[in-house]
């Protein structure tokens, strides 16, 4: 049984508050040296792309937010599960502090996409399925923290939301392929495909670095928006004055 | 099986009862119609391109507009609570209650969308599939609808929350739909669109009265 007594520490909002603060940091600085050393490779040693010039270079910022967006729902999802079936309130805060960190994401890959699609399509704004679907992404996002807000008990508002992430996880699918069936102007993917990769390496290395700086940007606002949460939600508690004391 | 069954005979006998409520959401269906011909152009060609996509949003808007009093008065008098407590699974009183909701709004919809149709000049050759995407589609609204109206129930103010929850789950819906009214009025096959809305509607009623009867659960415990 000892072997799980991490596990079980983790619903101790202590421990976990404890946690994130010893872990944060640690993800901070691994962000700063990803996106660091992804920014150099991306903006100085990839060379312009033959076809885009160096308007491609917003990839950098646009692919690792894109992927943000849409793991960050995963996330909320699964987490949103399991504190509604197995009741565990970190798990929703946890759901909580990932919703509004997913949707900025998801609104950084929409204003990036746009911006690039200025000079490459000639417009802002294309009814795209991929765009499209953000857009749809971004709603939900918005759908889910609205709801948990509207309920005077802050309980009771996250088992809602949490049953509106599993139908949003459910539909994700299907929206995403609708709206590629409806109408495609963006093009395939190209980093992730079957048999390798279609991008130079020279170009493929440093976002592949800059998608591991941003999840580790990601972890460490993620940590410190849980530490804010159970801050909120726990005040009151014993160790948060005794915490308060301390400091 | 005998709980659900009485229960639909009750909401419908209900709705009966009011007859005159029933004529709201086509009253509104009717509205929304005319108003896209007023605020794009009468042109007839224009018209009848767009008509599929406006046919399929004011169905779409139709049928969220009665949602929001799906669970309202029976949250309010304490029956939903009795229904949540009763021996049969509350999944299946969910689904009474939307198929319920779905004979008297939905179907009505359904029949009186040929004739808004015929207003924007859509040909009469596509209206079997204008008909049968419609009656694929519009429970799947309802079922959506349901959720959303099941999570906010204990809310005062759901009437502007309950669209912004469900309005994007109902794209992939509107998206199928209109786009196989659009190729059945081109005089292409319609069948890819109404498969996928077939398989959408299958995966909704095996899927949805759970998340209607956990959204009930959470209303019911505030």
């Amino acid at each position: 049984m000892a072997a799980f007594t991490w596990f079980h520490r983790l619903a101790s909002p202590p421990h976990v508050y404890r946690l994130a603060g010893l872990f944060a940091p640690w993800f901070a600085g691994l962000a700063a040296a990803c996106i660091a050393a992804g920014l150099y490779g991306g903006l100085w040693l990839a060379p312009p792309d033959y076809q885009q010039g160096d308007s491609f270079r917003i990839i950098y910022i646009h692919v690792p937010s894109a992927w943000l967006s849409m793991s960050a729902y995963s996330l909320v999802a699964v987490a949103s599960a399991m504190g509604y079936w197995w009741r565990m309130k970190l798990a929703h805060t946890v759901a909580a502090a990932a919703a509004p960190l997913g949707a900025s994401f998801t609104f950084l890959a929409l204003v990036t996409g746009s911006l690039w699609g200025k000079p490459t399509w000639g417009t802002f704004w294309v009814w795209d399925a991929r765009l499209t679907s953000q857009l749809i992404l971004l709603f939900l996002y918005f759908g889910f923290m609205a709801l948990g807000r509207a309920f005077e008990d802050r309980r009771t508002g996250d088992r809602a939301a949490s049953v509106l992430a599993m139908v949003g996880i459910v539909n994700l699918p299907i929206i995403h392929y609708s709206v590629v069936w409806w109408n495609t102007l963006h093009q395939g993917s190209t980093v992730f495909v079957g048999r390798g990769s279609d991008i130079a390496p020279s170009m493929l290395i440093p976002l592949l670095i800059m998608i591991a700086g941003f999840t580790s940007y990601f972890g460490a606002c993620l940590l410190k928006r849980i530490q804010v949460e159970l801050l909120e939600r726990e005040r009151g508690a014993a160790w948060i004055t005794e915490l308060v004391k301390q400091t | 099986m005998k709980e659900t069954l009485a229960l639909l005979n009750r909401d419908l006998r209900l709705a009966y009862r009011r007859r005159g409520e029933l004529a709201t959401p086509l009253m509104f269906f009717l509205l929304v119609t005319v108003l896209f011909p007023l605020g794009l152009s009468p042109q007839p060609d224009m018209l009848r391109t767009v008509a599929p996509g406006v046919v399929w949003v004011a169905a779409l808007l139709a049928s969220l507009l009665g949602q929001d009093s799906l669970f309202r008065s029976d949250y309010e008098d304490g029956s939903l609570e009795q229904l949540a407590l009763s021996a049969a699974p509350l999944e299946l009183l969910a689904l009474a209650r939307v198929a319920a909701h779905w004979l008297v709004t939905g179907l009505p919809l359904v029949i009186m969308a040929p004739l808004m149709a015929l207003l924007l000049g859509y040909p009469a050759s596509g209206m079997p599939a204008l008909i049968a995407s419609l009656l694929l589609g519009t429970p799947i609204l309802s079922l959506l609808g349901a959720v959303g109206a099941a999570l906010t129930v204990s809310l005062r103010q759901s009437g502007m929350l309950l669209p912004i929850l469900v309005l994007p789950l109902a794209v992939p819906v509107l998206i199928f739909g209109a786009r196989a009214v659009a190729l059945a009025a081109d005089g292409a096959d319609p069948a890819g669109g109404l498969y996928l809305l077939g398989a959408m509607l299958a995966l909704a009623l095996t899927l949805a009265p759970f998340a209607i009867a956990g959204g009930i659960r959470v209303s019911l415990e505030s």
